[in-house]
């Protein structure tokens, strides 16, 4: 059962071959077995997840049958749920329990899914390894010394290890699509703007996107369905009419089904010089994975993206600056952690602080606070906002000679835990590949294309603006064609 | 250059908070209304919880563009909120959203009186925010409280060049402000509810000399106390400097218990609130087809109708002033000259400007809350115009009709006049009995009138009136005296 895709575990409870209740229980068992070695989950509650698959039965029982009705899934703990805890990964809020929902987490009530628990990750989304979570690192089902990648390590660790059919994500520099890559599942970062923000914990709020990680483009697309929609409680939600995100993905499997699709290759990740920043083995999977991409029809096209190498450093001033103005709220005064002992208001606020934020957390926000200040918010946060928009132009520009540019996600597989703890810089540039993504508020996704030495390795394919359909449809047709996406990780004891 | 300034130039710039007349607040749906139990009109944007996000309310934006209209200012095509961010217990997010560079209102300007003259004091500019909660610091062993309902609620910041010269400028300025945000419907105007608040930024030089470092008077909530703050403030930075002192820029409060400013924190303390635009925000885009239909709907503005009044009523530049002091009062004033007739604009002025003024003054009312209504109003004075009854008869009916006499029809002074007989007599051969009748019982007062002493005859006019109860024509009553004492 743990290996069945959304839709063909839909068709089970449609055939009442098992009900929600049962399916539930086996991941919760499953859970209750598996996740100590893992830590992917911070928060179970049998008791809540178990009622909703019981309502999901009943509705089924009255003769509903959407898609997600009944089929439990893993919910980062980004997301605020009503009565559940949701610690964003902090000790900040530890013990914070939501009073009321996220837009998405709304959405999937009404879909009828089942919330099998929240999911770790690294504290406030800050993080490439999920190393920065105030609840322990997440091992990676691969190789349990390793990191799943971060900062939605927590949710990528749970569906390779199939402690969950799918779950859900954020992506604010690479956070669905590089955990995705290096625990070899399928990611995909939505539009910005394409899935609403609404209660969902801002890291940086012009680039925070949610998005689902399942095992295959059909199965995110199924989850996309129900996230995606306009939100007029998030006013940089885009109205636009609803799609069918499963629209292009027919079964039938033409011998060249992507024929005319243009694959742009940028210099800037496969010139002669520019492969060395990416490790061999995983360039060799992502070669492998663009040849079988022209035996399905498709041509490739050399495009340049020269602000690219810009994108780092605009990253880790924006993303600080906006980071540090929306973690203020976490003083303290009205939820959250509070300083037991303080003398005065001030000591009550750097208190309160000094102890509810972990050092990433901390070091980004002294970054922001940095250039947002007086007499350097030129030098920096405007420079950078500069750099975003010859970032956006450099793909506008692309996006004439092509439909979809491919590259690597991540320029390595897993890493050890701690190997990069010490060192920020190194673990920054492990979202090199994903980061202008996000300052450009483009769809990325990333899809399993191979193991680099045991290990997954991950293919990324980034579109253009609402192109998701279109970039699920280029991924499911890799994913007939290939089986890397049914790929189990093997170091679990099972 | 009054004589106390000892040749110093005073130079006063005024930035005001108005609390914009919404239904909710500016970015959550919460209620804005005053007086609530503490925390229940603080909804989760405004408790800021975590993963909440503004929404923008279109009739804060709508406010704005009235202002930006009534003062010839320029509506921004863009503007972009920015966040203010600093550390206070009643700043739920850690950061105010305000407008930093691009407001949404730029440039504008407000016509004063002083003395007999007009004096246009420019504006920079505009812009929308949010308010803060409110930090209670009593009652509570120690600790302080935090009432979130205000957090949210529209503000719009109206800052005004340094174009005012004195304390009295400052006042006349924010009166007129004070005037034109409650004209427009954009602000209920009630300082001691705080919903319109005023910061005087106060410097003084000698003329033509370059600006003198100024301080921020905070948080002036009377006109009154704008008044002695700035004259104590400009008393304190002249003997300061002519005692060889200097002036560090400063925010102060003015107490007005003592009378006196003190300083709430220097700029070595002031914070750097690292603005940035906020980014869970669009830029706000207000376009053309959305000024017009406000233009459209916006009321006549006080100069306009002050043009107006005197162009077409023929009132005095005074009167056509003090008739478009605010909204309420020119609506009236409209109306009971509807009701009267045109020909009637003069003495519908002065009962509005004087007996209904006093009147309402005397009950400490609103003049929404006066009993006489405009129509009723007007139709008194059509009665006097008419020569139904006199002026002096006309105030009787008027305290009758305050007094609910004649019902609440639009022809209540009909009914009491009607009521209480109290109809002019216009029948000469009536009035000529009567003085004839005057003349004999008072002959003493005729030879007295005859002998040369004209308050004789003021004396027989009196008793005249005094025979009919008043409701002779006096002038006709003056006219047949004269002429049967062949006067």
């Amino acid at each position: 059962m743990i290996e069945k895709s959304l839709k063909e575990l839909a068709q089970g409870l449609a055939a009442r071959e098992f009900s929600s209740v049962e399916l539930t229980q086996t991941y919760l068992e499953r859970i209750a077995r598996l996740n100590p070695q893992l830590n992917a989950f911070v928060t179970l509650d049998a008791a809540k997840s178990l009622a909703q698959a019981a309502a999901a039965d009943a509705r089924r029982a009255t003769g509903e049958a959407a898609p997600l009705l009944g089929i439990p899934l893993a919910q980062k703990d980004i997301f605020c749920a009503q009565g559940w805890r949701t610690t964003c990964g902090s000790h900040m809020l530890e013990n914070f329990v939501s009073p009321y929902d996220a837009t998405v987490i709304e959405r999937f009530d009404a879909a009828g899914a089942v919330n099998l628990g929240k999911t770790n990750m690294d504290e406030f989304a800050m993080g490439s390894s999920n190393e920065t979570s105030y609840f322990g690192a997440v091992k990676n089902p691969w190789d349990t010394a390793r990191v799943p990648g971060g900062s939605s390590g927590g949710s990528a660790a749970a569906v390779a290890a199939r402690l969950a059919p799918a779950a859900t994500g954020t992506d604010t520099g690479g956070s669905i699509r590089q955990p995705a890559a290096l625990c070899g599942l399928t990611g995909l970062k939505p539009t910005y703007g394409v899935v609403s923000r609404w209660g969902m914990i801002a890291f940086a709020s012009s680039l925070d996107q949610a998005g689902p990680m399942a095992r295959s483009a059909e199965d995110c697309a199924l989850l996309l369905n129900t996230m995606a929609g306009f939100d007029t409680r998030d006013s940089t939600s885009v109205e636009r009419p609803a799609e069918d995100y499963t629209r292009l993905l027919a079964d039938d499997a033409p011998a060249k089904p992507l024929a005319g699709l243009k694959i742009g290759l940028p210099r800037e990740f496969f010139g002669e010089a520019e492969r060395a920043g990416c490790d061999a083995a995983v360039m060799a999977r992502v070669d492998e994975a663009i040849a079988a991409y022209r035996a399905l029809g498709a041509e490739t096209v050399e495009v340049s993206l020269p602000a690219m190498q810009l994108s780092v450093p605009a990253y880790y001033v924006i993303a600080p600056a906006e980071a540090s103005s929306n973690l203020s709220r976490f003083d303290g005064v009205r939820y959250g952690h509070r300083a037991p002992e303080y003398t005065d208001l001030d000591d009550m606020y750097a208190k309160t602080r000094a102890q509810g934020f972990g050092a990433e957390v901390k070091r980004r926000i002294l970054i922001g606070s940095y250039v947002l200040s007086h007499g350097y918010y030129d030098a920096y946060y405007r420079q950078a906002q500069r750099i975003r928009r010859l970032i956006a132009d450099d793909f506008a520009r692309a996006f004439k000679e092509c439909d979809v540019i491919m590259g690597p996600t991540s320029p390595g597989t897993a890493f050890r835990i701690g190997e990069k703890a010490a060192d920020p810089v190194q673990m920054y540039l492990s979202d090199i590949y994903t980061i202008a993504v996000n300052l450009a508020g483009l769809p990325g996704m990333s899809i399993p294309c191979g193991l680099a030495d045991g290990l997954p390795a991950g293919l990324q394919l980034i579109g253009n603006y609402f192109g998701e359909a279109r970039l699920l449809e280029v991924a499911h047709r890799y994913q007939q064609a290939t089986d890397w996406h049914r790929q189990r990780p093997t170091a679990l004891a099972d | 250059m009054s004589e106390a300034n000892r040749g110093w130039e005073v130079v006063i710039g005024i930035e005001t908070h108005a609390q914009l007349a919404t239904q909710s607040k500016i970015f959550s749906g919460a209620s804005i209304a005053f007086g609530a139990a503490p925390n229940v009109q603080a909804c989760a944007v405004d408790l800021a919880l975590p993963g909440v996000l503004p929404v923008l309310n279109r009739a804060a934006v709508e406010c704005a563009i009235r202002f930006g209209l009534a003062v010839g200012a320029e509506v921004a095509e863009r503007s972009v909120f920015a966040r203010k961010n600093y550390f206070y217990p009643d700043l739920p997010k850690g950061y105010q959203i305000s407008q930093f560079e691009d407001p949404v209102v730029k440039g504008g300007e407000i016509v004063i009186r002083v003395g007999d003259a007009d004096k246009t004091i420019r504006l920079t500019r505009a812009h929308l925010e949010e308010d803060a909660g409110k930090s209670l610091h009593e009652d509570f062993h120690g600790k302080s409280g935090i009432d979130l309902n205000r957090a949210g609620t529209p503000l719009l910041e109206i800052v005004s060049e340094p174009d005012l010269r004195s304390s009295a400028e400052a006042v006349a300025y924010a009166r007129a402000l004070h005037a034109l945000v409650r004209w427009i419907g954009i602000c209920d105007g009630n300082m001691q509810e705080g919903s319109f608040r005023c910061d005087a930024n106060v410097s003084v030089r000698r003329p033509g000399g370059p600006l003198g470092t100024r301080r921020e008077i905070k948080n002036l909530n009377s006109f009154r106390f704008m008044q002695q703050a700035i004259d104590y403030e400009v008393r304190w930075q002249i003997e300061t400097i002519e005692d060889g002192g200097r002036i560090q820029q400063a925010t102060v409060l003015f107490d007005p218990e003592s009378g006196e400013t003190r300083a709430m924190r220097s700029k070595e303390d002031a914070h750097d609130y690292r603005y940035f635009p906020d980014p869970d925000l669009l830029p706000l885009v207000i376009g053309a087809d959305w000024i017009e239909r406000v233009r459209g709907e916006m009321p006549e503005l006080p100069v306009a109708k002050r043009a107006r009044f005197v162009a077409d009523y023929g009132l005095s530049d005074y009167d056509a002033t003090t008739l478009t002091a605010s909204l309420e009062i020119s609506s009236y004033y409209e109306a009971a000259v509807a009701s009267a007739g045109t020909a009637s604009a003069k003495p519908c002025a002065n009962w509005v400007m004087v007996d209904l003024a006093a009147r309402v003054n005397r009950e400490g009312i609103e003049l929404a809350a006066a009993p006489v209504s405009a129509v009723q109003l007007g139709r008194l004075v059509a009665r006097i115009s008419d020569n139904t009854i006199s002026n002096n008869i006309a105030k009787k009916v008027f305290d009758a009709m305050w007094a609910g006499e004649g019902g609440s029809g639009d022809d209540a002074a009909d009914r009491i006049i009607e009521a209480q007989g109290l109809k002019q007599i216009t029948d000469s051969g009536a009035i000529e009995a009567l003085i004839d009748e005057v003349l004999a019982n008072n002959a003493a007062m005729v030879a007295e009138f005859r002998a040369g002493k004209e308050k004789a005859f003021n004396a027989l006019v009196g008793q005249a009136m005094k025979a009919t109860k008043g409701k002779a024509n006096p002038q006709q009553v003056n006219q047949l005296l004269r002429s049967k004492l062949g006067a």
